[in-house]
């Protein structure tokens, strides 16, 4: 039991990682190793006239010099969106042609026009320098509420007026009379602000082309090395399948950003044939804040309706969303089937509709980031919970409680069906650990020292591992959402794991290895993890949504389920009894009531000698299975927030911050804390400091750390964090998936102290010391002691 | 970066020769501006000449009232200096609050200075403490040495070798980081020298580091926040950005300055 389910085993990789012997794509050198620098474009909208490289090529070391012309003449296709979305009138989306280095227009500051090729990495960026791009400038839309406007410059020629769809979900005809229904209706305005991923390790890629073999190895940091081969074989036409492997080595963060295929990856391949040489290209910090994708950028509108019993009777969202320049490969997704069908949060609600429109910008593409969509249906709730709790003179616990589903499984009007939980139990957990019952004396202390305290709530549900794959093609999804894994028991009796699921810090190789420890009662050191490799896993679809638990896992589980089967046989026929009396436990196989056993390797051994087999059992122990759930996982949280405001410079300070939440199952109590510290972080981070700032021009103001404000540790407070497990009742380990619940639940809670302890409903993200000020400054709350 | 060439001369004549040796050239003390700036292409220096080994750059010595700081010094030793501490608290806690540890290891006084960063700690308490910069050729009163933003006093080819700061009676620093840099989105330095007040505002001004001749006035009158509250702080000539507008910034001076007064 030590090792297995539900212990906090340290995690085997920590130990390369601390020590500095981590291996990452740019530690990657190969022998004819040659490094990529990008032309980008320093305007956000232009057309490219010409392309002058003869300074570049003239340059010592410089290997070549390619455009957008050659690339796109040598057949690579364009970067597609994965995801079609069909607007309410029956129209498909309108994706703009993306290529990896732009031909004729750029449409945004770092947008990719050519690429260096240098014998160092120095020189492809000082020769870089030296490409004399000839831009005609166009005007510029920066914003999403620029671009939707009436004669807002046209970025892409099929998109008109820069609208990509219009898409509803829900019953819009319901929603309405359920509001006309109500007898208090509560209305927000209000903006999820636009973030930068920030992964500690910035993208890289090295690519390798074999000209005798006519085959290409691509290192990437990707969260989904086989979704990439995909892509680039089927849609770039960079090389078929088979002829191209692609290694994710250890990945250090990603949040969403390591998902996508960017124009790097595809040129670093195509250069590489076109060069015959290794081509590196490492991101720095300031080129990751103008390329990687940006998240959230929403701006809605809503409006939900009470009853006389503070019952919700209706619910209407109209939102706006940006998805920058070009439509990234879950882009259209992320406002629409990972947002409205999240408005339902923990409440039932039985008349929610959303129209989401999204549009073309002159920015950086926007995809799913850490929550992914999610964030974005919380925040509007749980503020949307708040203020009308406020603004109908009820407690805003109460209020959630009167609403809150208790009856499962739950079938929402926005498509989920909520599978599990016990929303007023973590509640009530959340509010005993917070002391919610001495908050007003801790106000009244903290007011005598000057300083304004406030307490906020959430209680969120999100939905993990996106799933049927059946479910989600009828949505519009171009991939399937299962997980592959195999699992190898070797004569030794160690045991590998291969798995779709690709750990970018999450810490698989411990978790992954405590499911079979449990199952087999062996050492998790006899187990290995084998994942981010296309020749050493058949397929697979990545870590993203917080699916490796509930369906990476799972597939695992399936596939030892196999192995079980196999070994029971196995060891039946050895022991000379019936199967069903084969009991596995502590690493050994047993016969049940007797002396009879076998120890573990001594099975595998048997399997591999095949001396003694069961009649036509074929040798050997491995087994393989896909997993592909019958439904999403709802993990669910009730977060408390408690912050003091110091009224003369509007400085916000998390004093206390308590977390219940329910994954189901859990593997590793310590790393799933570690997870909820992280999570939220990012999420205070949202709340309070971070936001992507452009000017009118496209112009990114805050492209470094300089500028833009990542939370540090003085930032946060020590967490209380505490678990109630449901467990899911649609995968075999009942686990939920714990990966974005922190920062997905807390920014309504910290705003939702803030307006608390200020005295508004009118408070944006992020609430900086300026903001909160300018808040109390409007009359939000005279100041009481100075 | 592009390419330069580093030396590392022995002696003020040394390190003279290189800088004016190079089309180019600049000095390197801390480099805690100059590498990042040279690593993101916006500086280019043909020449980089490293004075952190020339003998008698760096260290602190008081004398009497007086501490003499040499130019190379970094901010973990002003912040951790005996004689700092003794003399001039305000100064350590003032260099104990730039930027994070590695910043505090690496950077130094002379650098700081001499690079004169609009929203940089030392000219704030420099300026306030009526400080002398003394360099290879001459001494400069901190009144005449903060030009502008950037800017500074010194000629080509001129070295800061130290900084002299008369010990005050009392003097405090209040800063309000700007979150993300932890530079000063406003600092202010309240010195009484025991013969008048000196207010040094950094962070705000629009043409950088500035003293308040209405916070002085008020302060030298009467020594207590209350005084404070009488000053009109315009927003004229500060900063607007995207951390903070100039109305912001003028109501942080004030509120800087009453709890500089208030640490007193």
């Amino acid at each position: 039991m030590s090792s297995g389910i539900g212990a906090s085993v340290k995690r085997k990789e920590d130990k390369r990682f601390t020590t500095g012997k981590g291996k990452y794509t740019d530690d990657v050198r190969n022998d004819n190793q040659a490094y990529a620098a990008f032309v980008r474009s320093p305007h956000a909208h232009a057309r490219v006239k010409g392309i002058d490289t003869s300074a570049a090529m003239a340059m010592d070391g410089v290997i070549d010099v390619l455009n957008g012309q050659q690339l796109t003449g040598d057949g690579i296709g364009n970067i597609i969106c994965g995801w079609a979305i069909t607007s309410k009138d029956g129209s498909p989306m309108n994706m703009g042609a993306w290529s990896a280095l732009a031909t004729e227009k750029v449409r945004y500051v770092g947008d990719a026009v050519a690429v260096v090729i240098a014998e160092t990495q120095a020189l492809a960026r000082i020769a870089a320098e030296a490409v004399d791009v000839d831009y005609e400038e166009l005007p510029v839309a920066a914003s999403v509420l620029t671009s939707m406007k009436d004669g807002a410059p046209q970025i892409h020629e099929n998109a008109p007026g820069n609208q990509i769809y219009d898409w509803e979900l829900g019953d819009e005809a319901a929603a309405d009379a359920g509001l006309a229904s109500a007898t208090h209706i509560t209305s927000l305005d209000l903006t999820n602000n636009r973030l930068s991923p920030n992964p500690m390790e910035p993208r890289s890629a090295v690519a390798k082309y074999d000209d005798a073999e006519d085959h290409y190895t691509l290192y990437t940091t990707s969260q989904n090395p086989h979704v990439a081969r995909l892509v680039l074989s089927a849609f770039y036409n960079v090389a078929p399948e088979h002829k191209l492997r692609v290694i994710a080595p250890d990945v250090g963060g990603g949040f969403g950003a390591k998902i996508y295929i960017y124009p790097e990856e595809i040129t670093c391949l195509w250069a590489s044939m076109k060069t015959n040489r290794s081509v590196k290209w490492t991101s720095d910090r300031s080129e990751a804040f103008i390329t990687d994708a940006h998240g959230r950028d929403h701006v809605t509108s809503a409006k939900m309706g009470f009853d006389d019993a503070g019952k919700i009777v209706g619910f209407k969202v109209d939102t706006i969303a940006n998805i920058g320049a070009y439509m990234s490969l879950f882009s259209s997704s992320v406002p629409t089937y990972l947002y409205a069908p999240l408005l339902s949060g923990q409440y039932n609600i039985q008349n929610i509709h959303c129209n989401v429109r999204t549009y073309y910008t002159n920015t950086v593409p926007v995809d799913a980031y850490r929550g992914a969509g999610r964030p974005e249906a919380t925040y509007l709730v749980e503020r949307m919970m708040e203020t009308a709790a406020r603004e109908m003179g009820m407690d805003p616990a109460e209020l959630r409680r009167r609403n809150f589903i208790q009856e499962f499984p739950h079938q929402t009007p926005v498509l989920m069906q909520y599978d599990a939980g016990d929303f007023p139990k973590i509640l009530e957990m959340a509010q005993e650990t917070a002391d919610v019952a001495g908050f007003p004396a801790r106000r009244a202390e903290a007011e005598a020292r000057g300083k304004l305290r406030g307490i906020g709530y959430s209680t969120f549900i999100e939905a993990c591992g996106l799933a049927p794959s059946k479910a989600a093609g009828s949505l519009g999804a171009g991939v399937g959402l299962w997980e592959s894994a195999e699992v190898r028991v070797n004569p030794v009796g160690s045991i590998e794991i291969l798995t779709g699921s690709h750990s970018h810090g999450q810490g698989h190789e411990t978790t992954f290895a405590q499911v079979v420890a449990d199952r087999f009662g062996v050492p998790i050191e006899n187990v290995q993890i084998v994942h981010g490799d296309t020749d050493k896993v058949q397929f697979g679809m990545g870590t993203y949504g917080s699916r490796s638990g509930p369906v990476g896992m799972s597939a695992v589980a399936k596939a030892l389920d196999k192995v079980e089967a196999k070994v029971r046989k196995i060891a039946a026929h050895a022991l000379e009894a019936s199967e069903d009396d084969i009991v596995i436990e502590g690493g050994e196989v047993k016969v049940a009531g007797t002396d009879k056993s076998m120890a573990w390797h001594e099975v595998g051994l048997a399997a591999y000698i095949a001396h003694n087999l069961p009649e036509g059992m074929e040798p050997g122990l491995k087994e393989s299975a896909f997993f592909d759930p019958v439904n999403f996982s709802f993990p669910s949280g009730a977060f408390i927030c408690e912050v003091e405001v110091d009224p003369d410079t509007g400085t916000t300070e998390i004093v206390q911050f308590t977390s219940a939440d329910d994954f189901g199952t859990i593997i590793n109590p310590m790393i799933v804390e570690g997870q909820v510290h992280g999570g939220v972080t990012q999420g205070i981070g949202q709340a309070l400091l971070e936001q992507v700032v452009y000017d009118e021009d496209g112009q990114l103001l805050n492209g470094s750390y300089m500028d833009y404000t990542m939370p540090r540790a003085a930032d946060v407070p020590s967490f209380h964090v505490q678990h109630h497990e449901t467990p899911s009742p649609n995968n075999p380990l009942g686990v939920k998936g714990c990966g974005e619940a922190g920062a997905i639940g807390s920014p309504p809670a910290v705003i939702n102290a803030i307006t608390d302890a200020i005295g508004t409903n009118d408070l944006a993200m992020p609430a900086t010391p300026q903001a909160v000020w300018r808040a109390i400054q409007a009359g939000a709350k005279s100041v009481a002691a100075e | 970066m592009y390419p330069t060439k580093y030396h590392k001369p022995a002696s003020i004549a040394d390190a003279v020769a290189a800088l004016n040796g190079g089309d180019e050239a600049m000095l390197l003390s801390g480099g805690q501006t100059l590498l990042a700036t040279m690593k993101q292409h916006l500086a280019a220096p043909s020449d980089l000449v490293d004075i952190r080994g020339i003998a008698g750059l760096s260290g602190i010595s008081a004398n009497g009232n007086e501490l003499t700081i040499g130019a190379t010094t970094t901010h973990a030793e002003v912040a951790g200096n005996v004689d700092v501490r003794r003399l001039c608290p305000a100064l350590a806690d003032l260099a104990s609050g730039i930027g994070d540890t590695a910043v505090r290891n690496m950077g130094t006084i002379g650098g700081s200075i001499a690079n004169n960063d609009p929203a940089a700690d030392y000219p704030a308490g420099l300026l306030a403490l009526n400080a002398t910069i003394v360099t290879n050729t001459r001494e400069i009163s901190a009144d005449d040495f903060f030009e502008g933003l950037f800017a500074t006093a010194l000629d080509e080819g001129e070295i800061i070798t130290a900084v002299r700061v008369p010990a005050p009676s009392k003097a405090a620093y209040a800063k309000f980081a700007q979150p993300a840099s932890l530079f000063a989105l406003v600092g202010v330095f309240v010195a009484d020298s025991g013969s008048g007040v000196r207010v040094a505002v950094t962070g705000a001004g629009e043409d950088g580091v500035f003293r308040h001749a209405g916070l002085e006035a008020a302060l030298t009158g009467s020594m207590g926040d209350a005084s404070i509250d009488a000053v009109d702080i315009s927003d004229g000539n500060l900063i607007s950005d995207i951390h903070g507008a100039s109305d912001y910034r003028a109501h942080l001076i004030s509120v800087m300055a009453k709890r500089a007064v208030l640490s007193l």
